[in-house]
């Protein structure tokens, strides 16, 4: 049985809402079947919007989704068959978990005992068994949150849209949550489309991840490489922490150039960056930085120790390195044998592989 | 449980209950004087009133102060035959004491309330008791006239010998008591309070209806527009209420009139012919249009309090879930709705119910209601006692159909924004 690859295809779809601005920008995505993605972007970047496009709520202003190959922009949501779970739940307040649950079963006039069934089998999909006959308004809101999952996926949808679900959860039940969804999604291999401004949310959960920013895709690709490999700067910011250094391209040979900053040199990997003068931001990961570097690196610097915060399993150390006073290293409390105190010069060391000259935006 | 535990005390060894209070002793004194004002006016203007009213309605003591002796002679009569000697020589005394008083025409008024023909017969007794000799009243004033010697003259004035009276409210019933003392409806053409009674009752149903239907979706459009234009829609809801009532029920009459602006319409666009224009005021048809829209905001309000804070996305949730818009608006959003339904409806029509200015404007003779009734009494007839029967009965009906809605819907689920 092959996957089918465009199982949720956008087609140069354009959205805009007064006719003066365009919310989403000639989207052009695919959705293979049984993938977890995530639409990732700060707010306002048009991924909620592209999931109301997906549910029915909005329509498109130009272009076409298809699901399964079939247009689905004249479909009103009703007809979709698609699962969806709202930012604050959407539960029915004045029915029961049970009677929430049987509504979508109810209104597709499948018979009791076999709805019941199903009703058992998504509350214990989500551990809520004995939890039928409560309100709503008696869970937790993490309780809540498992209904609605529950909900989604009770009249077996095969896709599943998720609108920021755990947004209002504390940073410990979140945590869960997430780990839960992803079992759940990996235990009956539905296609789930997750919308999120959380980036640890969305590397720990997905199988891609599509960036979104002004409107636009800035990258779809799986959560390491999305770390590892930005392909430009919003992308390199956006996820994670980063370094940066702003300069202009000195050499360019292969796979190394050489970027001048404001008073030193140093070695990156051109990414978007093409011919000598080109103006540049040089992004590297705090964790690929190492001090004192034994192996030989082809960039190695002096800074000074502006600040140090200790954080339980690592310490943050805060360098002015090469003009950049918010550079940041992460150094693991293992290795408490460097001398790292306040002030003191120390020597910083990194491939030049790992410094990825971007576009200087 | 509470035997058992231990008595908390404070870390200076108060008991913990009596520290509280003194704790919270002077910010309830505080909130009592804020209050204060607020509850003498209430009782002054609310409590007072309507005890005086209550009292109104069922006293009966003029009569009963006019003819003390009269009554006290009657104790003993069986009413069966007409009284004895003393009953008379005591009605004597007591009259001439009246006529003293230039206070026996008020008297001929109270006990014409009980019976027809009592004016006549005591302006000749106050002629004819000028030259009454002393002993023998009874054979005197039975030759005044023949209904002083007619027994049931002499049993409606016993009648009135109670100091309270139920009476005023079994006029406001239609009924009365006969001579038999039985409670009994008056003859039939002359029933005219309990079809205005039907009537009010009818009209503020109605009323309550249409307001209903027409406030729904005003109410749903105003809880999910955007902001700028919910605004101004929600001041055309308001602007109503910034208008004098005697204004909006004025311009109504020049609407509605046969010569009105509505019909002048209808004719123009062919609807109706123009020497056969329908007649849309003066009657229910008036008081219905006018008093729906009066009264609209009142419906508008606290549905649109309730449905602003339901969240559209229940409605998504409803839709995405596989429910069409229909089953999706009568499962979900409906049901949510109820309180602000129960609020609305409650006051809509208890408001209709006591309503006053418009139907005696609009409403002519088949659009008045009970109300305009009460005011009737109070204006032309000075039959304050009646009036205030009236009043409480139209107060218990309102308290009735609260108690009714609490035990049907419940009061708790109601919500005024």
């Amino acid at each position: 049985m092959s996957v089918n690859k465009e199982f949720v295809k956008f087609d140069k779809v354009d959205k805009s809402y007064d006719g003066k601005v365009l919310v989403v920008k000639d989207l052009q995505l695919d959705i293979a079947e049984g993938e977890f993605i995530t639409m990732l972007g700060p707010s306002g970047s048009g991924k909620t919007t592209c999931l109301m496009m997906l549910a029915g709520f909005e329509t498109p202003t130009n272009g076409e989704i298809y699901l399964d190959g079939n247009a689905i922009s004249s479909i009103p949501p009703h007809k979709r068959g698609i699962g969806m779970v709202f930012q604050n739940y959407a539960l029915f307040p004045h029915m029961t978990v049970y009677e929430n649950l049987a509504f979508p079963l109810r209104v597709r006039k499948i018979p009791k005992d076999e709805a019941d069934k199903k009703i058992d089998k998504a509350l214990s999909m989500v551990s809520l068994q004995g939890f039928a006959s409560r309100m709503p308004g008696q869970l937790s809101g993490g309780q809540q949150q498992r209904v609605a999952v529950a909900r989604s996926l009770v009249f077996d949808p095969q896709l599943v849209l998720m609108d920021e679900p755990l947004g209002a959860l504390d940073k410990n039940l979140r945590e869960s949550m997430q780990y839960e969804i992803k079992h759940i999604h990996e235990s009956i291999g539905v296609t789930v489309v997750y919308v999120t401004h959380d980036q640890s949310e969305a590397l720990t959960m997905s199988n891609r991840i599509a960036v979104f920013n002004d409107g636009k895709v800035q990258q779809l690709s799986s959560p390491d490489e999305l770390y590892e490999k930005p392909v430009n700067s919003f992308v390199a910011e956006f996820i994670g922490e980063n370094n940066t250094f702003t300069g202009e391209v000195a050499d360019i040979s292969g796979q190394k150039c050489k970027v001048k900053l404001a008073n030193a040199e140093i070695m990156a990997n051109p990414i978007s960056v093409k011919s000598k003068g080109e103006r540049t931001k040089v992004s590297l990961r705090p964790e690929r930085a190492l001090i004192n570097p034994k192996d030989k690196m082809d960039n190695i610097h002096n800074g000074k120790i502006e600040e140090v915060i200790y954080h339980g399993d690592h310490t943050r150390v805060r360098i002015n390195l090469l003009g950049n006073p918010e550079f940041i290293l992460k150094v693991p409390n293992s290795s408490a044998n460097l001398d790292i105190k306040l002030g003191n010069e120390i020597k910083i060391g990194w491939n030049s592989e790992d410094a990825r000259a971007l576009d200087p935006k | 449980m509470s035997s058992e535990t231990k008595q908390i005390l404070t870390t200076d060894g108060i008991p913990l209950e009596v520290s509280l209070k003194k704790a919270e002793r002077k910010n309830k004194i505080k909130a009592f004087l804020l209050v204060a004002p607020l509850l003498f006016f209430l009782i002054i203007t609310y409590v007072f009133p309507i005890g005086d009213m209550l009292f109104r309605s069922v006293d009966d003591k003029m009569v009963t102060q006019m003819l003390p002796k009269t009554f006290k002679a009657m104790e003993t009569w069986d009413g069966q035959e007409l009284p004895e000697e003393e009953v008379f020589a005591a009605f004597h005394e007591d009259f001439i004491k009246l006529v003293e008083d230039k206070r026996e025409g008020k008297l001929s008024t109270q006990l014409n309330y009980t019976k027809n023909g009592f004016k006549s017969i005591i302006k000749k007794l106050r002629r004819k008791s000028k030259s009454f000799e002393e002993g023998n009243y009874k054979e005197q004033i039975m030759s005044v006239h023949k209904r002083w010697a007619d027994v049931e003259y002499w049993r409606a004035i016993k009648r009135r010998a109670p100091e309270f009276t139920s009476q005023k409210y079994l006029k406001g019933m239609d009924m009365y008591v006969n001579e038999e003392g039985k409670i009994v409806s008056v003859e039939e053409d002359r029933r005219i309070h309990r079809v205005l009674w039907l009537r009010t009752l009818e009209i503020a149903f109605f009323v309550t209806v249409f307001c209903f239907l027409m406030a729904y979706p005003i109410a749903h459009l105003l809880a999910t527009l955007p902001m700028k234009y919910s605004n101004l829609l929600m001041i055309c809801v308001l602007l109503p209420f910034w208008t004098s009532l005697l204004v909006r029920t004025a311009s109504w009459m020049i609407l509605l009139q046969q010569q009105g602006i509505v019909n002048d319409f209808f004719v123009g666009i062919g609807l109706v012919s123009d020497d056969n224009r329908p007649e849309m005021m003066y009657n229910k048809t008036g008081s219905y249009v006018a008093m729906t829209q009066i009264l609209l905001p009142f419906m508008v309000l606290p549905l649109y309090s309730v449905m602003k804070t339901i969240s559209p996305s229940l409605m998504r949730a409803g839709k995405s879930l596989g429910g069409t818009p229909f089953v999706a608006f009568w499962k979900v959003y409906f049901p949510l709705t109820i309180p602000g339904i129960g609020a609305g409806c409650l006051l809509v029509f208890i408001l209709a119910i006591g309503y006053y200015i418009t139907p005696a404007l609009v409403g002519g003779a088949s659009g008045t209601l009970i109300s305009n009734q009460i005011a009737f009494h109070m204006k032309s007839t000075l039959d304050w006692s009646f009036a205030s029967a009236m009043g409480l009965m139209l107060l218990s009906g309102v308290l009735v159909i609260y108690w009714l809605y609490n035990k049907i819907v419940g009061i708790d689920n109601i919500k005024l924004g």
